[in-house]
């Protein structure tokens, strides 16, 4: 028995069929996965996302400490509302937590965190946030949806109140809006478009009633993991953890490195790396024999070494197994895969594979 | 879930078996293990003529979530495997009994159904693990 979200009771309405994610009863899927992955790329899908850990950071100084606390740079967010996809890295700049921060107001700042790393990551921030009198909120009491898809926002638009409808409907990317007690941001995991939803958990339910009356399907993790890796859109845990950079994950955009005097965690490390022609590289890979790559696979490239398959699954949309992976430094884009004692054969990619419904690869 | 098909003969990996009228033996996954597995999207199925030993692996069925070995239950040669499983691995999860079948072996010896499950041991199985 594990941690439940207020949608609980939903999911096992609609048939889920129930896992454990991080301590957490979640829906795997609601019968098929890859009708629920489908739904999404052509339509819309909902997500119950509540598991995740919401913390809201106050204090009039809340910017310095975020300049410090996260590889990306917060100075960059202006506008209320907007929001930051970051890496928190540790000194050695392995990993903590990737994350989304949205900048609320001068002093206020919100975060979405991984319901797996939630312990470690609020003592982290607790334990830098102290000296900057920052105050450090868990939002446990609000709940999460994810609605994906084409015909998302559409779909929801009816659930956000007529006085603020509008002005959602209009929002820009990465961008994030209060609505009376919701707050609606058009983000998401799934390289499509749609909103994610936070709302007072006792109001989930019925929000969640209303999108599917209104014809968004429920996904489950297994879709909302297939979906992620086909926008190749990084996985924490699996594709970077505390003993990996960001410059080796594939994130190094995410790092702002201007202006030079920001003193940010890990960014002495990170530095030294940066200058380091032996770092790995992380790519997508296709495959082009029959099969299916998955985690953990050893990949071979003849003549340079050994790389790693850090997430690998069958693309829905593609109809074909794909991969991310960290492989050694290197020019070749050809490899091969070792799958029950066989090596099979796989083309290095430019990611995304899919976005916006779209195959983004050659097939 | 729905019920067990009677004729068929079971094992604690989930697996079926039905003895055919021309002494081989058909083998598949059960409908409790293709829910389990999901969405199945590739299925590795051996040569034909290869000699397979109770116990070891026989097939490989992967779902979009997970690879899963299918291993033979008897001693046998395996004399079909079912090619439509390549183009459809689905089958498993529309028809486990039926189109969804994996191999057939014929038998090199007598079969040990004392090894085997019935259709009533194999559903105290599915009901302990829900237990």
């Amino acid at each position: 028995m594990g941690l439940k979200t207020p949608l609980y009771g939903k999911h096992v309405e609609a048939g889920a069929r129930i896992v454990d994610f991080g301590g957490w009863d979640m829906p795997l899927h609601y019968g098929s996965q890859k009708e629920e992955h489908h739904a999404v790329r052509t339509n819309a899908g909902l997500f119950d996302v509540s598991h995740m850990t919401i913390v809201d950071l106050k204090g009039g100084r809340v910017r310095d400490l975020l300049r410090h606390l996260l590889a990306n740079d917060v100075a960059k967010l202006k506008d209320s509302g907007k929001a930051l996809y970051t890496c928190m890295l540790n000194e050695d700049g392995g990993v903590i937590d990737d994350l989304i921060v949205y900048f609320m107001h001068d002093s206020w700042f919100r975060m979405v965190v991984n319901a797996a790393t939630r312990d470690k990551d609020l003592a982290w921030i607790r334990r830098h946030a102290e000296s900057y009198d920052v105050k450090v909120i868990e939002r446990a009491e609000l709940a999460m949806l994810a609605v994906q898809g084409p015909k998302a926002r559409e779909i929801a638009a009816p659930c956000v109140d007529a006085e603020w409808r509008e002005q959602a409907l209009d929002l820009e990317l990465f961008t994030g809006m209060e609505a009376g007690d919701l707050f609606v941001a058009r983000t998401g995991y799934t390289g499509e478009d749609g909103w994610e939803i936070l709302l007072p958990a006792m109001r989930a339910p019925s929000v969640w009633d209303r999108l599917v009356a209104g014809g968004v399907a429920p996904a489950g993790l297994g879709a909302r993991d297939t979906l992620r890796l086909e926008a190749a859109m990084n996985l924490y845990g699996s594709d970077m953890d505390e003993t990996i950079s960001p410059l080796e994950a594939g994130l190094g955009w995410t790092v702002a490195w201007d202006p030079d005097e920001r003193d940010f965690i890990g960014r002495g490390s990170l530095e030294k790396l940066r200058a380091d022609a032996t770092r790995r590289r992380f790519v997508g890979l296709l495959l082009e024999d029959k099969g299916v790559l998955r985690n953990h696979q050893r990949v071979v490239v003849d003549g340079v070494g050994d790389g790693e398959i850090t997430s690998g699954g069958f693309s829905p949309t593609i109809g074909r197994s794909i991969a991310l992976a960290r492989l050694p430094a290197g020019d070749y884009d050809r490899a091969k895969v070792e799958v029950r004692g066989k090596l099979l054969n796989v083309r290095i990619v430019k990611t995304p594979f899919v976005r916006n419904g779209q195959i983004r690869i050659d097939v | 879930m729905s019920e067990l098909p009677g004729d068929l003969l079971y094992t604690s990996e989930h697996e079926w078996l039905r003895r055919e009228d021309d002494g081989n033996v058909t083998i598949g996954v059960t409908d409790h293990a293709q829910a389990a597995l999901g969405d199945l999207v590739y299925v590795e199925l051996p040569e034909l003529g290869q000699d397979v030993e109770s116990g070891g692996d026989m097939a490989v069925v992967e779902s979009v979530k997970a690879a899963s070995d299918v291993y033979a239950p008897i001693d046998g040669i395996v004399v079909a495997v079912n090619e439509d499983l390549a183009d459809d691995p689905e089958r498993i999860n529309a028809d486990p009994y039926g189109d969804g079948w994996i191999v057939k072996l014929q038998p090199s010896g007598d079969i040990d159904e004392g090894a085997l499950l019935t259709p009533v041991a194999y559903q105290t199985l599915l009901d302990e693990e829900d237990a």
